[in-house]
This record gives structure tokens, C-alpha cells and sequence, in this order.
């Protein structure tokens, strides 16, 4: 049967078919979907874990008891998942165990643009990318049928456009799921102590010889020879770039791009007159080409950075810019993603950007708040990294600093790698204020459960964390909850907070406004024009259905029966409004009220 | 396979929120079952949230990228007026622009910061001679459901796609749960009619 898939879909269908039965990973685009799907297959194990470095070790446990299991998340969770793939790499897998990374040139959702084929080279793990969904569903299955053969990890490296786009895949009736029995482990095998990981050391450099030379047979990497002028060599979404542009050229489509067929590549070489290597990101093909001593075009006209498209490489082979549509003169506003009309962290960060303080913030949609009216926090890194930066901010501050640094992250986050650095401001006498917007979900990535939401991936009832008792146990004594829809008691609250010498916990508390859409909404505000000031306050909050009306001429302003200092009134879209009320807090003219 | 064998390219565009991706996968759907090859791209993420929204379906014989150069597209289905412009470079010279008179204000515009430009099918107009305003979301409410906006604009396109109406029924048919569904093919009529 056909069907139209995205390359996540097929990804969790290829791992189906092919008799995987467990994954484990943490959201993040472009990858999430893979474990949404995959979850809701018949038979399968799959569960969010906290973070990513806790995903790979569960898919390696599973792997090792021999099953094919699965760890999926973005680029940068391999950073966090690192450590146990620079070392399972040694150990081997037992079972089968693909590692699926999400990279996302273009930074369309994330907050780098790393290349991770670096990570197949330096952790000496084998890489498969496909260009397409078809090759999704195929390459996930091969990576699975190479891990079992060579008894390795085999990452699988998608970019946002092979996992976002739609193509038509065949389905193919799964396969039954075979397990490895086993019994008890091989120590000499597993237990990575310097004497036998030197051991295992001289097994991956086998390993990695036995896959060369398999590469260079395997039917994923291929030469199509046409016109011999120019030979492109290239991997993933870019070779359908290369193609549409570049349809009579020869090509040498690499299905695994580490380690490389070098005997195939030298043979392509002599085969066609110029080389032009096309890839998104770094000259992680082309150095090694050239380090092979064949001469390449790649780099010195690609971009570095930014994902490709058809438009692109004709650009750059052919050195003339694309044509621009001339307009008539005209301004286009920018429309940046904001924080939904309603939205908990809008109180929150409000408060926050007008106290005077350094806040120190993290990744989730919460970060949106660093643009203007809010300007809700002024640092973001990576995901867990606020609160550790608020105390080393804080302490070389020093007396300068007290009651001076916040720390803000989200729930997910917080989960995610926020706990031991809140144990840290605790552990080393800090004196930051720490506060977790929890709105109850892992919002930006799309609603997702984790560890706090008292239910699991497949949908099943747990534990819920008590984010205040752990706090207390990690030794944290100031701990209070507030309602972010009460600007007034929130911001007593980050004074308070504020005031106190040590750490303390501030938990915003609000479920996001995505979360019960289905729930009775609260009746909208308005505007009463005659009483509002033109003061522009209320437009601080940078709430989508608030707007501002210039009166325009003298005569207007008459029939609006306004005095003449006011320029102007507010306007609130009634039908984007969710009667969430900052704003009718925030008037100071009681303009603002709920409507009849 | 339509006799048409070479690769086309339709760019929707709007607002997170307007229902763009449904909208170019119900095409998708329909495309493909009337026998191209077809491809389409999307961000997901970050890029909602009230953000831009763009969708690239693509289809033809044989198709290889499911991104459209710039300069490439064929007919622009823009699900509000300023994103239109935002997108403009990625039109070829004879593209069809087809408009929803709909206007949501970006955050600079609500802040009184930044002007919402006036008379873009007009200023479109200028240099693309195939201009089109749909009114989808008075046409929705005429369908009987508000939020069918975006079916509207499916119809619309439809004019222009060698895909037969039985097929367009059938997909459609198939993408909404059965409650709504008759509003949908309501929608996809007053759109193809319009
Ligand atoms: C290491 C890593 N994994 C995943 C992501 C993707 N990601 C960005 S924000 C986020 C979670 C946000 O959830 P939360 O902290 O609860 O904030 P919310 O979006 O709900 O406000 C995730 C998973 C990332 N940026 N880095």
C-alpha cells in the first residue's frame, strides 16, 4: 500500500516493520514525532525518558536483554546522551540499538545548527542518512540489520527537511519480533574498566575496518553514471536538491556517510571530470575526500550554514543570484512566534522583566519572552543551563549580586537536567532565586508528558514528581507556589523571594492554555474607550488579541467625543481574547473590563 | 498519471494557527491520488506560535525536491494578506496568486509600532497579472462552519490542479471527522466556485 509519510513517520513505521519493539527518547523538533508515532504501534514498548542521556541508557539496557531498540532525539540531545554513546560503542549491543539523531540545519527550531555526522566519526559509531522518506523507512531497517550484524550502535541521521516533509512511502506487513535470549552478561564484555575497555578498544577498530569494506558494497551507497563532466557527491535531502538542478550529471549517492567506501569514491573520481560535493552544514564529506587526495569543489562555493534547496546550488554552481520580485516600496512587518493569547508564562514574565534583576533563562516556549514589550529574561543556552549560570553569575557578583539573579526554567526542562543544579544552589549556599514556569506540559515541542504530568507516553497513569518536596529534600528552604494569572501576588512574591539570603524556589503554576482547549472558556475582555488613556500599558504584555487604534484626525476624535491628549485606545480582539485578565490588571484607568 | 508530466510547485502561507498544514496535506493527498509524484515540506516547532507558516507541496512525474526554489512556485495560496509579500521571491513570473482577504496583525502592528500595509492585491497586482481574492472567511460562515476557512482556499486552488472532483470529494471524505465533513465539502464548493 501506498501512503504519503513524513520522514518521522516512516522512521517509526521502518523500526515497526522491521520488529523493533522498544524506543526511548525526549522531544525535541525535529524529532518528536518519531516517538509519537512509533508509540502507538501494537506490541511496542516506548516511553518519554527524562532527558536524552537517560533515553540512550534505557534503549542500551533493552538492547543488551536483545532486543532492537531505538533512542531518539534532536542534535543537541546527543550532546546530553554523549557519555553512554561514546562508551557503547565499545561495548557493542547485544540485541540492536539505533541511535536516530534530528539535525536541524537552518536553526528552524533550535538554538545551534551542529552537524552530527561529527559524532559518528569521534564516538567510531556507523552513520546512515536518508533522503527521503522511503529511505527513512529502508535506512532504519538497515541500521537495525547492521547493529545486529556488527554488533555496534548505528546512529541514523535525519535533518529537519527529510523528517518534515512529506513523500510517498510503500508499506511493507511488519516482521515478527525475534528477542536474543539472555541469560547473564558478559563482563569482559561490559563492564568498561580500564583493563577491558582496552580490550574492546582494538574490537571497534575491527569493527570499523569490517564496516569500510562493507560499505563498499552496500546497495545504499551508489554511482549513477550519466554525463561524466561533472560527478556530484553528496548524502541526504541535498542529493534531491542536486538532482532537480542537476538532472544528466553523474552522482555518487552515499546512503552511509561514515565510515566511506573509499575504494567507491576513488573509482567514481576517475570515472568523471569535476567533483562537486554537496552538503548541508560542515565539509565533513569533502575533507575526507580531500584527504584522500582528490580535488573538490564543495565549500569554497556552498554555504557553510543554512539549509539548501534547489535554489541554492544553482546559485552557487552557477555564480549568479536568484532574481527578486520588484515591488512597490513597501514595509513588511516581521511575524515572530509569540507566547499564545492566555498563555501562564505571560504574568510570569512580566513581572520578571520589570523587576530589576538579571534573569538567567532556559529553552521552552517561555524563552519567546525575551523579545520586546516583555523582555522577560536576557540569557538562553542550552536546556537546563539557567539555573547554574544564576549562580555563577550570582557569586561573582558577589554582595553586588544578592537579590539580584533569577534563574527561570520551564517544567520539562526543569526535569530535564534543572535538578541537580537546583541541588547545587543549595549545596553551594547561593543566593539565587529560582524560579519553574510550570505550566504542566512540555509545550514548545508540542504537549508533550514527562515526569510531572502523572502520565506516561503510551498514555498510562504514574507517579506524579512533587516539585516541592523535592525541593525541600534538596535542601532548599524557601519554596512557595504562586498563580501567575496574579501579577500582584506574583510580584510580592519575587520580591519576597528576593529579600531572603539563600537559595529559594518560586514555582509559577499554571497549565498551559493549549492544554484544555475542549474546557469552557472565561468571557473576554474589552475595552471601555471613553475611559481608556492611551496609555499604552496594557500593550506591555505583548498579548496577540491586544491592539492599539490611533485616532487619526481631529475630526475622529471629535465624533469619538475624546479629549485631545489622547492619541489613541486600545482594542481587544474579542474572539482571540481567553479572559486570562493580566490586562485588566495592568489598567490603571479600570478601562478594562470583563464583557456582559 | 495527468498528461502534464513536469514538476509544479504550490506555496501555501499564513499564520500559525490557520490550518495551513491540513490544508497541504489534504492536497497532498489528492495529488497523489490522481497519480503525480508528490513531495512536501513544513516546520514544525518553533515556527508556529502565532508565527509565519509556510508549506511547499510539489508534484509532477517524477519529483525530487519537496522545496521549491525561489523564483519556481506556481500559484501561491496565501491564507493571509502579508504573508503574500513576505513570500513574493519565491513566485515565477506568470504564477497565480490567490489571496484570502484576511488580515491577522503581526505583534509591531498591535503595538502601534509598525504599519499593516494597505492594498496588497493591489500592489501584487502590479507585477503578477493572475491575482485572485478569496474571501474564505465570509465563504466559511456560508459553508455553516467558521473554521473551514482553510477548505476554502483548497477549493480555490482546486481550479488549477488536474485532480478530478470525485477525487477531491473522497479525500476530503476522508480527512475531517464524519460530523464535519459536509461543512468541509460546502467549503471546497464555495472555494471552487468563487
Ligand atoms: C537537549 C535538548 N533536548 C530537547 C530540546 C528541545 N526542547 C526545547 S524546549 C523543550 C521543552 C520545553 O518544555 P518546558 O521546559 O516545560 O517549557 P514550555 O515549552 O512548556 O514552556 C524541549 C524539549 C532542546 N532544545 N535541547
Amino acid at each position: 500500500m501506498k501512503k504519503i509519510m513524513s520522514g518521522n513517520e516512516a522512521i517509526a513505521r521502518g523500526a515497526f516493520e522491521c520488529g523493533a519493539t522498544f524506543a526511548a527518547g525526549y522531544p525535541g523538533t525535529p524529532s518528536t514525532e518519531i516517538m509519537e508515532q512509533f508509540s502507538q504501534y501494537e506490541g511496542v514498548y516506548a516511553e518519554w525518558s527524562p532527558n536524552e542521556k537517560v533515553a540512550v541508557e534505557v534503549a542500551v539496557g533493552a538492547a543488551l536483554g536483545g532486543a532492537k531498540a531505538m533512542a531518539v532525539m534532536k542534535h543537541v540531545g546527543v550532546n546530553v546522551a554523549a557519555d553512554p554513546l561514546f562508551t557503547v560503542s565499545y561495548t557493542g549491543t547485544n540485541g540492536a540499538l539505533v541511535i536516530v539523531t534530528a539535525d536541524d540545519p537552518s536553526l528552524h527550531s533550535s538554538q545551534n545548527e551542529q552537524d552530527n555526522r561529527h559524532y559518528a566519526r569521534s564516538a567510531k559509531i556507523p552513520m546512515l542518512e536518508p533522503a527521503d522518506s522511503q529511505e527513512a523507512k529502508d535506512f532504519v531497517k538497515k541500521a537495525f540489520e547492521l547493529s545486529a550484524l556488527f554488533d555496534t550502535p548505528v546512529f541514523l541521521r535525519t535533518t529537519t527537511r527529510v523528517s518534515h516533509s512529506k513523500s510517498i512511502v510503500l508499506l511493507e506487513d511488519p516482521e515478527k519480533p525475534v528477542k536474543k535470549e539472555v541469560e547473564r552478561l558478559d563482563p569482559v564484555k561490559y563492564v568498561m574498566v580500564p583493563h577491558n575497555a582496552r580490550m574492546r578498544r582494538v574490537a571497534v577498530e575491527e569493527r570499523m575496518q569490517n564496516l569500510r569494506r562493507y560499505a563498499e558494497t552496500m546497495p545504499e551507497n551508489r554511482m549513477e553514471i550519466n554525463d561524466r563532466r561533472i560527478g556530484i557527491v553528496t548524502a541526504g535531502m541535498p542529493y534531491n536538491y542536486a538532482k532537480e538542478v542537476f538532472p544528466d550529471f553523474s552522482y555518487l549517492k552515499l546512503g552511509m556517510v561514515y565510515p566511506l567506501p573509499e575504494k567507491m569514491i576513488r573509482a567514481f573520481a576517475t570515472k568523471v571530470g569535476k567533483i562537486y560535493v554537496v552538503e548541508e552544514l560542515d565539509s565533513f564529506l569533502e575533507e575526507q575526500l580531500r584527504a584522500m587526495g582528490i580535488k573538490t569543489v564543495g565549500k569554497d562555493i556552498f554555504p557553510y550554514s543554512g539549509e539548501f534547496d534547489p535554489g541554492v546550488i544553482a546559485e552557487a554552481v552557477k555564480r549568479r543570484p536568484a532574481k527578486k520580485v520588484q515591488l512597490s516600496p513597501v514595509e513588511i512587518p516581521p511575524r515572530p512566534p509569540n507566547l499564545c493569547p492566555g498563555c501562564p508564562h505571560r504574568g510570569l514574565f512580566y513581572v520578571l522583566g520589570k523587576s530589576k534583576t538579571i534573569v538567567t533563562g532556559d529553552i521552552g516556549c517561555y524563552t519567546l519572552s525575551f523579545m520586546k514589550p516583555l523582555e522577560g529574561l536576557q540569557g538562553c543556552i542550552c536546556m537546563g543551563a539557567s539555573i547554574g549560570m544564576a549562580h555563577g553569575l550570582s557569586k561573582s557578583l558577589g554582595t553586588k549580586g544578592k537579590g539580584k539573579v533569577v534563574g527561570v526554567l520551564g517544567d520539562s526542562t526543569f526535569i530535564h537536567s534543572g535538578i541537580t543544579s537546583l541541588l547545587n544552589t543549595a549545596y553551594n549556599r547561593s543566593n539565587v532565586l529560582t524560579v519553574i514556569a510550570d505550566n504542566r506540559t512540555t509545550a514548545m515541542t508540542g504537549m508533550q508528558q514527562h515526569p510531572g504530568t502523572g502520565l506516561t507516553l503510551q498514555g498510562e497513569k504514574t507517579v506524579e514528581l512533587n516539585f516541592e518536596s523535592l525541593a525541600k529534600s534538596l535542601g532548599i528552604p524557601d519554596v512557595r507556589v504562586v498563580d501567575p494569572y496574579d501579577l500582584k501576588g506574583t510580584r510580592a512574591a519575587v520580591r519576597e523571594e528576593l529579600g531572603k539570603p539563600g537559595p529559594s524556589l518560586i514555582i509559577s503554576r499554571g497549565p498551559c492554555v493549549l492544554l484544555n482547549r475542549g474546557a469552557a472558556r472565561k468571557r473576554p475582555f474589552k475595552v471601555v474607550e471613553e475611559k481608556c488613556a492611551g496609555c499604552k500599558l496594557c500593550l506591555g504584555l505583548g498579548c496577540p488579541p491586544l491592539s492599539w487604534k490611533k485616532y487619526p484626525t481631529a475630526t475622529e476624535r471629535m465624533l469619538e467625543e475624546r479629549p485631545k491628549k489622547v492619541e489613541g485606545a486600545a482594542v481587544i480582539d474579542p474572539s482571540l481574547c481567553t479572559g486570562c485578565s493580566l490586562c485588566e490588571q495592568v489598567c490603571n484607568y479600570g478601562a478594562i473590563v470583563e464583557e456582559e | 498519471m495527468p498528461k502534464d508530466k513536469a514538476t509544479k510547485s504550490i506555496l501555501l502561507a499564513g499564520v500559525g494557527g490557520q490550518g495551513i498544514l491540513r490544508a497541504s496535506d489534504i492536497i497532498s493527498l489528492a495529488l497523489m491520488a490522481a497519480g503525480y509524484d508528490v513531495k512536501k515540506s513544513e516546520v514544525h516547532g518553533m515556527a508556529q506560535r502565532g508565527g509565519s507558516v509556510t508549506s511547499h507541496v510539489r508534484y509532477g512525474e517524477k519529483v525530487y525536491s519537496p522545496l521549491a526554489a525561489r523564483g519556481s512556485v506556481d500559484i501561491i495560496l496565501s491564507f493571509e494578506k502579508l504573508e503574500t509579500l513576505r513570500y513574493i521571491d519565491y513566485l515565477k513570473k506568470n504564477a497565480f496568486v490567490l489571496i484570502n482577504d484576511e488580515a491577522v496583525f503581526p505583534p509591531a502592528v498591535n503595538m502601534g509600532i509598525a504599519s499593516y500595509p494597505e492594498n496588497i492585491p493591489e500592489i501584487v497586482g502590479k507585477v503578477f497579472k493572475k491575482v485572485k481574492v478569496v474571501e474564505a472567511s465570509a465563504l466559511a460562515e456560508q459553508a455553516g462552519e467558521a473554521r473551514t476557512a482553510n477548505t476554502v482556499m483548497i477549493g480555490a486552488v482546486s481550479n488549477f490542479l488536474d485532480v478530478s472532483l470525485e477525487v477531491w470529494e473522497e479525500v476530503i471524505g476522508k480527512s475531517f471527522p464524519e460530523r464535519i465533513v459536509e461543512f468541509n465539502i460546502k467549503a471546497f464548493m464555495l472555494g471552487r466556485n468563487a
